[in-house]
């Protein structure tokens, strides 16, 4: 709407009516166009999953049955295995290594702290997929340009490379590549959020930069580091692009139920039991969700200061 | 602001109760049409309608082939869709065609693909996605002219739910100008290959005469041993036994070859075994596919130097006997509105001399194959000509291994290959193999008995 159109006395009524209330309908317009996708893509298809989950093909409520039933699959305790594994190395790398990195980004290299961010931020600008095909790569030893490497610790073919006991290693290394970068940046911007008074006054009380990091930085960083954890965790739990596509990539020697998300695959589309599928996807949701209560109220992310 | 544990608690015991509530209801157990094929019944087609658009889904070899159909045919409306035909053990027909079935629409009219064990889950459930192509489709006399048994991965019961595009019969692919220069025999029997395959490890280190880290090792050397390690016998029911002997002495074979270093654990499309083994390989039994796209297009062995000798036979055995890796078959939608023109092309892809004499695989109609067999000598890329190997080996593959929903390849890949590179030994692996299997087949629904 131009300005122009609207006559001069109801420009000044809506002028007083937006002071009331700032944010105005505006507000609700700019929000509307993520709720309706969140609504197609997340609250539907979850409700849909949860529909699913509880009920059977015949369409009959069947309880915890399904829950039961893939609980019981060969691949179900493997499958969260790793997944935990792969979790408990990706999140503990990824906070020390982001606090870290932000801390020493924003604290000692005024001068080259944009640029770097810059070449954090880069990874995580390619889409996931591709990043994870240029991994597959890094880790062949015949074709990686880092080859002479992986060979120093006796890892002469892919075999080697992708051995059953590397792999949480070796998906850290790419999530965190691909992923990492975004957050560095994310936390530096929340270092930048602490008063320089509150430095300031730590200096002055003789703090030197490890007890105003530990002292100072990080709990108040504290709340971002939750809402980093909660994410992280929400996409580690998911894990599915890299452990399918390195076991494309090395002509399946990665099992094809190696992540609980992959063995939900398998239920859908291969066994074509898309109740059993709901029921591994409905496991995830729950462990998410408890863990995010958990970190939240822990943390007091949702406190108000 | 904290949300008091006192309220939630509650409300989250009234949610699990009611869930129990549920749970009296009915039973979790996975869809039970989906166990039982309609095999009896006869097939009824939806409502034809003639002249109707057919959708047709390839993989990106078929496509020109498809192509020169719709050339050959203007009149016929085919709108083409490139897909990846489930190479390297994708699944993407599958995966759509389930979610077709939910949907209700969608399916391609024809399919191709590269795995014949999608005939499995193709012909299974309430409506198979397969039409039974022999139920006034195509032809008696047409399907009559495939090699014997390249139709028996199609055929469930009395019905033939897919048309075979190629063969994939095991040979012996050999290198013919390095047994001249090294004074070799070509041997003819498996202990021959294993005395042969000690001898070059010790006179000639690092030529290979075989891989067994491929995906598809246990169709090149147990399914040609005759080892029952898939042997379907009655609707959803398996026979797997790798302890039996005609697997062990497979099993034995390997391992003291891999000892010896001539039999390599890698497998022969990885980059390391391109750039370092690729001129080393002596020989290596494998498909028929191997002479024009292992050994020429990825290995670039040079013209004149490939050769392929008939499968191997063990000395205790009657005949011998090969195995089989893929081959690729075409499907015709049971949801199709236009059977008939659906039907004439899958029938024009797989027998027309024209189209398959130039194709890169070896063709399943037989004078088909004639053709593109002569048409591979004529490419003067071989040693010799192929053709004897290809037509005796066609005739030989060993009848007791069936198609599965669950892929062979996979399960060897992800479970024996690892631990071979780990060290262990294949006889020592059989065991963890078995249960591998076991517990695939199980969750497909499959009863295995040993």
């Amino acid at each position: 709407m131009s300005q122009a159109t609207v006559p001069r006395a109801a420009g000044a009524r809506r002028a007083a009516a937006r002071v009331a209330n700032p944010a105005g309908r505006m507000g609700y317009v700019f929000v509307a166009g993520y709720f309706v996708l969140l609504l197609a893509f997340g609250v539907v298809p979850t409700a849909y999953a949860l529909w699913l989950s509880i009920s059977n093909s015949r369409g009959q409520l069947v309880g915890l049955g399904q829950f039961t039933r893939t609980f019981a699959d060969y691949r179900f305790l493997p499958a969260f295995g790793h997944v935990l594994m792969y979790l408990v190395i990706w999140l503990v790398t990824l906070m020390v290594l982001v606090v870290l990195l932000a801390i020493m980004l924003h604290g000692r290299m005024p001068r080259t702290s944009s640029a770097l961010r810059f070449v954090y931020y880069l990874p995580g600008a390619l889409a996931g997929v591709a990043s994870v095909l240029l991994w597959l790569i890094l880790l062949d030893p015949a074709a990686s340009p880092v080859g002479w490497l992986l060979e120093a610790f006796g890892w002469d073919t892919l075999a080697k490379v992708i051995a059953p006991d590397h792999l949480p290693v070796l998906f850290t290394v790419i999530a965190f590549w691909t992923g990492a970068g975004g957050w560095i940046v994310i936390m530096y911007g929340a270092l930048n959020n602490i008063p320089h008074e509150v430095i300031e006054a730590a200096r002055i009380d003789g703090a030197n930069v490890l007890q105003i990091a530990l002292r100072v930085q990080i709990p108040m960083l504290r709340k971002w580091i939750a809402y980093m954890l909660i994410l992280a965790f929400a996409t580690g739990t998911q894990l599915f692009v890299e452990p399918q596509l390195v076991s494309t990539a090395s002509w399946g020697m990665i099992p094809d139920g190696w992540s609980v998300a992959q063995v939900s695959y398998l239920y859908a589309f291969q066994a074509g039991d898309f109740h059993g599928a709901a029921a591994l996807a409905v496991d995830l949701v729950v462990v998410g969700l408890a863990c995010a209560a958990v970190v939240v109220f822990r943390t007091g992310l949702f406190e108000k200061d | 602001m904290r949300i008091p544990t006192s309220r939630r608690a509650p409300a989250l015991a009234a949610l699990a109760a009611s869930l129990l509530v549920l749970a009296a209801c009915g039973s979790a157990d996975p869809d039970p049409a989906a166990g039982a094929s309609p095999r009896a019944t006869a097939f009824t087609p939806v409502e034809q309608v003639p002249g109707s658009e057919l959708l047709v889904w390839a993989d990106a070899t078929r496509v020109p082939g498809v192509e020169a159909y719709q050339k050959a045919h203007p009149d016929v409306k085919i709108k083409i869709v490139t897909y990846s035909g489930d190479a390297n053990g994708a699944n993407d027909l599958q995966t759509k065609v389930q979610l077709f079935d939910r949907s209700g629409s969608g399916w391609p009219d024809v399919a191709f693909n590269v795995n014949y064990n999608a005939v499995t889950w193709a012909s299974e459930g309430a409506k198979p996605y397969a039409a039974p192509v022999n139920q006034g489709l195509i032809d008696k006399s047409v399907l009559d002219g495939f090699a014997d048994g390249a139709l028996a991965p199609c055929t469930v019961g009395e019905n033939v739910y897919c048309v075979r595009n190629d063969l994939a019969q095991v040979v012996l692919w050999y290198n013919k100008k390095l047994f001249d220069d090294f004074g070799y025999e070509v041997p003819t029997t498996w202990e021959e290959y294993q005395a042969l395959g000690e001898r070059v490890a010790k006179e000639h280190p690092g030529y290979l005469v075989g891989t067994a880290g491929d995906p598809w090792t246990p169709e090149v050397y147990f399914w040609a041993g005759q080892c029952p390690a898939s042997t379907v016998t009655g609707a959803k029911a398996v026979t797997v036994n790798l302890n039996d002997p005609k697997c062990t002495r497979m099993a034995t074979l390997l391992d003291k070859l891999i000892a010896a270093g001539s039999v390599s654990k890698d497998t022969v499309f990885a980059s390391g075994f391109i750039k370092d083994h690729a001129d080393k390989v002596l020989m290596m039994p494998g498909p028929s596919w191997y002479g024009q796209v292992l050994f020429n297009s990825t290995f670039k062995t040079p013209k004149g130097q490939i050769a392929a000798a008939p499968p191997l036979k063990f000395e205790a055995d009657q005949a011998a006997f090969t195995g089989n890796v893929g081959g690729g078959v075409w499907f015709i939608s049971a949801h199709s509105k236009n059977l008939k023109a659906a039907a004439d092309l899958v029938t024009w892809m797989t027998t027309s001399t024209d189209y398959q004499a130039t194709a890169g695989t070896c063709p399943a109609y037989k004078e088909a194959a004639t053709a593109w067999l002569k048409g591979q000598q004529d490419t003067g890329y071989f040693a010799e000509d192929v053709a004897p190997a290809f037509t005796e080996a066609a005739g030989k593959v060993w009848p007791g291994w069936s198609a599965t929903r669950y892929s062979h390849e996979a399960i060897y890949a992800s479970t024996v290959v690892p631990a071979l590179n780990d060290g262990k030994t294949l006889t020592s692996l059989l065991g963890t193999w078995q249960t591998a299997i076991e517990n695939k087949a199980t969750s497909l629904g499959y009863t295995v008995n040993p």
